[in-house]
């Protein structure tokens, strides 16, 4: 069991969790995720971490209530327990001192950008931080973001903070003023990602993007989160979940993120039906 | 004398009826059953039965047990070989281990040592184990059937035994791939019951090499570590069209259903989804349970679709039965060479049809392409069941471990030794998926080798 220690609501659907899980803390690099398991009836879903601490042996996870699980999870208060955790999984984001980095993230994809932010912050790469939302309401973690990077521009699909538009239009600028980049990190909604892809393309920018597939076991075992990158098959859990943008067949992909959509609306039918999101069920 | 009696059939749940419900097809033997059948055995001098087995249970012994009615002793007299028995009773390929052996079978039928077996140990299940003593730590890496074995045969020489799992519930393949109408997992839960009455400590939820290292453990104290982490990869056709929805590897759909309880969505909260016509292809034990599986989701029309001929299907023969009893369809000599989906939805499987040329390295006829016979078959979901390779999460993570070819870990064969001191490994790490007996067999020589290797250093 591993218990919630800190609880943060960012927005009304938008919620961060520190849970403790010291081993996990202990090893946690940026570009890692966990699997967990809210209860013994609950579904494995992946999480990236978003931060972790050694010391007080936590790890933080930022997530969106979109489907049955996050909705319950939501509801979780501190002194609440996670069934299960497993991590830290997949392959480690690989930082090297490159020069300039442009970090683009969309709505919730900022919690998972921040370690990798700060990774290249700190090994003296520039940072410049691109932050995409639908509201002026829906941002968060700003602060952590802009204290590891030298650059930070925001933007809003409804004007209401920063650039009225999409985050692709204010890496557009950043190229088109001249600035030498030698690494793009994009982090957000797939077809957030795929079109940061087609903006770095022609200009041949590498791209890294940050995929969270639908998982099962998160080890390699059963093929769920399989992904055609540059043509051949990789799993996601294993082999990810960074790849090279520039290869990531997003069609395919988007298609199978819709594999259980029928059965996703039927189980929050079947959760709203039992109480909801109140909280006085979730036990 | 033996009496004049036929090998006893096993009851099992009626055929229509089952594939209605997930509960164990193989009833078991009654006790007026399990004696008749017990009084077969002609308690040979030389019991070649025992040479068939891979642990070397003292077979004609816990059969006579059984002649007296001493049902707990049997079962006892099994576990100081053996600590699984009511799961090697069910899903140990007798047929060709024991019972293939039994001079019965050269007249007429052996034994049904397998059935006896299961008897023995459902009978003895309820009774309470004692807990052993605590002597130096080791590790086992894994909860499958090799690592449930040198857990509990380490734990038997003493040792404090902690047991590392990744998932988080116990049972490897046992747990995630092998369906309930085969192995109830009630069963499973008992037999690990046991072996943590034994004074094995299991941790779930811990991925070794991920959540903590290999040389962690050393530092932390542990002697020596066995690392049976299976045969986790599945392996997929590489053919068009298989990342369609609707296509599964055999290792997703069975632990959809098996481990996360699909089967019982929305009230367990992990979906699966079965479509009415539904191509499993390969034809191993792995691809019967899942076509057998898929009809009991609801699947109206379930095919194996496999490239070889009936002689050549590597799954148990009991299991085609059952599959084919149940309604299962053959497609032999038949390979799929593309899938093809709308709207990225599987909508058929195109497959030629072949016929069986010269034998190939396996020593078996090699199936040939027919020109010109590509048809379609119009199917909705595709499961792909034809294998699976070393999982390579942990053994990468373990510098200058000497693996094979195919990526298993070389280890020697009757003591899971491998290049690096301390470390050993067995089950289907090592040889590639096997039997839930051989890595038994492998745990159980390798918690041998582990006890002479500490008891030398100390």
């Amino acid at each position: 069991m591993f218990e919630i220690v800190e609880k943060e609501i960012y927005s009304p659907r938008i919620k961060m969790f520190k849970v403790r899980a010291p081993y996990v803390a202990a090893k946690a690099q940026p570009g890692h995720f966990i699997i967990i398991r809210i209860h013994d009836k609950g579904e494995r879903i992946p999480l990236t971490i978003a931060d972790s601490d050694k010391d007080a042996g936590t790890v933080t996870i930022v997530f969106q209530e979109v489907g049955k699980t996050t909705y319950e999870l939501g509801a979780y208060e501190v002194g609440d327990t996670i069934h299960d955790l497993l991590g830290p999984l997949g392959t480690p984001y690989d930082v090297e001192k490159i020069g300039s980095v442009v970090c683009v993230s969309g709505g919730v994809g900022v919690a998972p950008m921040y370690p990798k932010a700060k990774a290249h912050y700190e090994i003296g790469n520039k940072v410049i931080s691109l932050i995409g939302a639908q509201s002026k309401s829906l941002f968060f973690f700003t602060e952590k973001i802009s204290s590891v990077s030298h650059e930070i521009a925001y933007s809003t699909d409804d004007g209401s903070y920063g650039h009225h538009g999409f985050v692709t239009e204010l890496l557009k600028d950043v190229i088109e003023r001249g600035e030498k980049i030698d690494e793009v990190v994009a982090i957000g909604p797939l077809p957030m990602m795929r079109a940061v892809c087609e903006v770095t393309r022609p200009y041949e920018i590498k791209t890294i993007v940050s995929l969270n597939p639908i998982m099962v076991d998160g080890t390699g075992m059963c093929g769920s989160c399989r992904v055609t990158v540059g043509g051949e098959t990789k799993f996601s859990c294993v082999d990810g979940p960074a790849f090279d943008g520039h290869l990531v067949d997003f069609a395919e992909l988007i298609e199978r993120q819709r594999r259980f959509l029928t059965e996703e609306r039927s189980a929050m039918e079947h959760f709203h039906g039992k109480g909801g999101t109140c909280g006085c069920h979730k036990k | 004398m033996p009496q004049k009696i036929d090998r006893r059939p096993m009851p099992k749940q009626d055929e229509k009826e089952r594939t209605k419900n997930f509960s164990e097809v193989a009833l078991g033997y009654s006790q007026e059953d399990a004696v008749l059948e017990a009084g077969r055995c002609l308690k040979c001098k030389k019991p070649a039965c025992v040479k068939g087995c891979p642990v070397e249970v003292r077979i004609p012994d816990f059969i006579e047990l059984i002649t007296e009615g001493k049902f707990t002793e049997a079962a006892e007299s099994i576990k100081e070989k053996n600590s699984l028995p009511a799961i090697c009773g069910r899903v140990c390929p007798q047929e060709s281990q024991c019972e293939s052996m039994c001079v019965l079978g050269k007249r007429g039928n052996p034994v049904a040592i397998g059935a006896l077996e299961r008897f023995a140990a459902d009978w003895a299940r309820k009774e309470p184990q004692k807990p052993e003593g605590n002597g130096p730590k080791v590790a086992v890496i894994g909860s499958g059937p090799a690592g449930l074995t040198a857990a509990a045969d380490l734990a038997k020489y003493g040792y404090k035994v902690t047991l590392f799992e990744a998932l988080h519930s116990t049972g490897g393949v046992l747990r995630y791939g092998i369906p309930e109408f085969r192995l109830p997992k009630a069963i499973l839960e008992e037999e690990v019951e046991y072996i943590k009455s034994l004074g094995v400590e299991v941790n779930v939820n811990i991925l070794i090499g991920q959540t903590i290292d290999i040389e962690d453990l050393f530092k932390d104290g542990y002697k020596a570590i066995f690392i049976g982490t299976g045969a986790g990869l599945p392996y997929f056709l590489n053919i068009p069209g298989e990342n369609l929805n609707g296509v599964y590897s055999a290792n997703e759909f069975l632990t959809r259903v098996n481990l996360m309880r699909a089967y019982d969505f929305p009230q367990q909260d992990t979906p699966i989804q079965i479509g009415k016509k539904v191509a499993v292809v390969g034809a191993g034990n792995v691809a019967m349970d899942s076509a057998r599986t898929a009809l009991r989701l609801g699947a109206e029309e379930v095919k194996i679709v496999y490239r070889r001929s009936r002689e050549e299907m590597p799954a148990r023969q009991e299991e085609i039965e059952n599959a084919e009893e149940e309604g299962v369809q053959l497609e032999l000599l038949t390979n799929p060479i593309r899938i093809l989906g709308e709207k990225g939805w599987v909508k058929a499987i195109e497959c030629m049809q072949m016929e069986l040329g010269e034998p190939d390295s396996s020593g078996r006829r090699r199936p040939v392409p027919v020109e010109g016979s590509e048809f379609k078959m119009d199917v909705d979901t595709v499961i792909v069941a034809i294998g699976q390779g070393p999982n390579p999460l942990l053994v990468r993570r373990i510098p200058g471990l000497e693996l094979t070819k195919r990526g298993n870990i070389a280890a020697d064969e009757e003591t899971g030794r491998t290049n690096i001191e301390g470390i050993f490994a067995g089950g289907d790490i090592v040889t590639g998926a096997a039997t839930v007996i051989a890595a038994m067999g492998a745990g159980k020589r390798a918690a041998r080798a582990m006890h002479e290797y500490i008891k030398s250093r100390s």
